[in-house]
C-alpha cells in the first residue's frame, strides 16, 4: 500500500510544477464537416421562384399517382412519403360524396366532415394496428400509401356521377356496382402491395383485413350514392 | 447439516417461480442480485426486455400467465396485447362459433394468452356489418347516423359488460379465497370473439323473411351465449348456488338484450319506418320495401 502512495506521490508531484493561470487563450480549429456528397444536392430552396417549388412537389404527387395505378414494388411511394396527394383526393372525394339526396326529413347523404374523418380517422386506425402488430413501416409512410390508394374509388366517384346522370337504377346500378367493386379491389390490392412487405409472414393476412374493410366501406358509400332530386 | 446461502436462495426463487404459476395475477419484484446463483434454465430477473423482436416471443413464453411489466405508457405495452398470428386468429374465431360443452374458451382457445386484435376488429366489422345490412333496404337515407349508433352499442357492450363481469367475479373470488379467477384483459376477449357470430347472422338479416331472422337470431345468441357460460360457469360454480345462477342468468340476459335490441333497431319492419317523400325514381325502392 506504502508503495502506491509513494509512486502516487511521484506522478502528481511532476504535475504540481505546472501552474495553470485562467487566461491562457485556448487554441485550435472547429471544423465542422461540410456535409456527405448526398447533402450536397439539397440546395437552399429558399431562393428558387416559388413556381420551381410547386412544380417539384406536383411532379413528386404525379409519379405517386402513378405508381398507384401501376402498383409494382417500388418504394417511391414509401421513401419519399407526402400527404398532399392523399389530401387531394380525400378533399375530391369528400366534396363529391356530399349533399346527396337532400331530404328534409332524412339526414341526407355524409357531409364533408363526416368523409373527411371517416377517411383521416380509418387511416389512422389502420396504421396503429399495422405498427401494433409489429411492422416496420413508419406511421407517416403508412397514411401516403393509404391515402394514394384511394385514388382508383375516386376516379370510381366521377365515373358513378357521371352514370348516374342517366338515371339511377337497373343498367345504372349494375354499371356502378362494378365499377366500384373493380375499383375497390384495385384499392386493396394496390395498398396491400406496398404494406404487406413491411410486415411479419405470419401476420400479413391480420394487416390486410382491416384495408379490405376500409376500402370496402368507402366504396359502399359511393355506391349507395345518389344525388339530390 | 446447514444448506449454504446460494442453495437457500435458489430454492426461494423456484418457490417464487411456482407462487407465480400459481397466481399470475400477484405482483412481481426482480431480483437482479441472484442471478449468479440460478442455473441457465432460470431467469433471475423477471424484467421483460421489451424491444420489439423475437426477443418479446422468448419472453412471453417463459413468462406465460403473468402480466407485461412494461409501463402503460410505452408502446410496446400495447404491442403485447397483439401478439396473434393469422392462424391464431383464425383458431379463435373457430372456437367461438363452435362451443363444446367442457371447452373453457380462455382456457383452451385462448391458453390464457389473450388479444385485443381480435375483439376490436371484430367490433369493427360488426358495427359495420349492422350499419350497412340495417340500411340496405332504405340506403337513401346514408349510413353515418347508423354507423355512429351501432358503434357506441357495440363497443360500450364489448368493453362495459366484461368490466362488470370482471369487477363482480374479482371481488367474488377474493371474499371466497378461490382459485384466480379471469383477467380483464381475457374476459374482454372471451366477448369480443363470442360477438362474431353476429357478423354473418347481420349480413343474412338483409333476407325479409321474418321467421328467418327471428330464427337467426336465436342460433346466434344460442352459440354466443354457449360460449360465455361455458367460460364463467367454471369460476362461479364455487361460489353459492344462488350467486352462480345469478351471475350466468345476467351474463345471457345482456346478451339477450343485445340481440334484440340489434335487430330491433336496424332491421325494423317497412310498417315502422316512416316513408319519405321521395323523387320518383325511387318509387322504385319503396315498393320493394313494403313487402318486408
Amino acid at each position: 500500500m506504502a508503495e502506491v502512495e509513494e509512486t502516487g506521490k511521484l506522478m502528481f508531484a511532476d504535475l504540481s510544477d505546472v501552474s495553470i493561470s485562467g487566461d491562457i487563450p485556448v487554441q485550435g480549429e472547429i471544423n465542422v464537416p461540410v456535409g456527405t456528397p448526398s447533402q450536397d444536392k439539397e440546395y437552399s430552396t429558399l431562393d428558387e421562384p416559388v413556381k420551381d417549388t410547386i412544380l417539384r412537389d406536383l411532379k413528386a404527387v404525379g409519379k405517386k399517382f402513378v405508381h398507384v395505378m401501376y402498383p409494382k414494388k417500388s418504394s417511391a411511394l414509401l421513401r419519399d412519403w407526402d400527404l398532399w396527394g392523399p389530401l387531394l383526393l380525400c378533399v375530391t372525394l369528400a366534396l363529391m360524396l356530399q349533399g346527396g339526396s337532400v331530404d328534409r326529413k332524412d339526414d341526407g347523404g355524409p357531409q364533408f366532415a363526416e368523409v373527411f374523418v371517416i377517411i383521416w380517422f380509418g387511416s389512422v386506425i389502420i396504421t396503429l394496428n399495422s405498427k401494433l402488430l409489429g411492422g416496420t413501416i413508419s406511421f407517416f409512410q403508412s397514411l401516403c400509401v393509404l391515402g394514394y390508394c384511394i385514388m382508383p374509388l375516386t376516379v370510381a366517384m366521377v365515373v358513378c356521377r357521371l352514370v348516374l346522370l342517366g338515371g339511377s337504377w337497373g343498367f345504372s346500378f349494375i354499371v356502378r356496382l362494378i365499377v366500384v367493386t373493380a375499383s375497390f379491389s384495385w384499392s386493396t390490392f394496390a395498398s396491400t402491395a406496398f404494406l404487406a412487405d413491411s410486415q411479419p409472414p405470419n401476420r400479413k393476412a391480420l394487416v390486410v383485413y382491416p384495408v379490405f374493410l376500409f376500402y370496402f366501406v368507402i366504396g359502399w358509400m359511393i355506391l349507395t350514392f345518389s344525388p339530390s332530386a | 447439516t446447514m444448506a449454504s446461502p446460494d442453495d437457500l436462495k435458489f430454492q426461494e426463487f423456484e418457490e417464487a417461480t411456482d407462487l407465480l404459476l400459481a397466481d399470475p395475477g400477484a405482483s412481481t419484484f426482480s431480483m437482479s442480485g441472484s442471478s449468479s446463483t440460478t442455473p441457465a434454465g432460470a431467469t433471475g430477473d423477471i424484467k421483460l426486455d421489451m424491444s420489439d423482436d423475437e426477443g418479446q416471443e422468448e419472453s412471453s413464453e417463459l413468462l406465460r400467465g403473468e402480466k407485461q411489466t412494461s409501463g402503460f405508457w410505452t408502446f410496446a405495452y400495447y404491442q403485447s396485447f397483439f401478439n396473434v398470428d393469422t392462424m391464431q386468429v383464425l383458431d379463435r374465431v373457430k372456437g367461438s362459433v363452435m362451443p363444446l360443452p367442457g371447452r373453457n374458451f380462455i382456457k383452451h382457445t385462448l391458453q390464457s394468452s389473450p388479444d385485443l386484435y381480435g375483439p376490436f376488429w371484430i367490433c369493427v366489422t360488426l358495427v359495420f356489418s349492422l350499419a350497412i345490412s340495417g340500411n340496405l333496404p332504405q340506403f337513401h337515407r346514408g349510413m353515418v347516423p347508423g354507423v355512429t349508433i351501432a358503434a357506441v352499442v357495440i363497443f360500450l357492450y364489448a368493453w362495459l359488460v366484461p368490466l362488470g363481469v370482471w369487477g363482480f367475479l374479482t371481488w367474488r373470488q377474493r371474499e371466497e379465497r378461490q382459485q384466480r379467477g379471469y383477467s380483464f384483459l381475457e374476459t374482454v376477449c372471451v366477448y369480443g370473439y363470442s360477438l362474431f357470430i353476429y357478423i354473418p347472422t347481420s349480413v343474412l338479416w338483409i333476407l325479409p323473411f321474418e321467421w328467418l331472422r327471428w330464427l337467426l337470431i336465436l342460433v346466434a345468441m344460442v352459440i354466443s351465449g354457449s360460449v360465455l357460460v361455458l367460460t364463467f360457469w367454471p369460476v362461479v360454480c364455487d361460489d353459492t348456488k344462488v350467486t352462480a345462477f345469478a351471475t350466468v342468468a345476467t351474463i345471457v340476459v345482456l346478451h339477450v338484450l343485445l340481440s334484440i335490441g340489434c335487430k330491433m333497431y336496424f332491421f325494423q319492419t317497412a310498417t315502422l319506418t316512416p316513408v319519405p317523400t321521395l323523387a320518383p325514381n325511387h318509387t322504385a325502392a319503396i315498393l320493394t320495401n313494403k313487402t318486408h
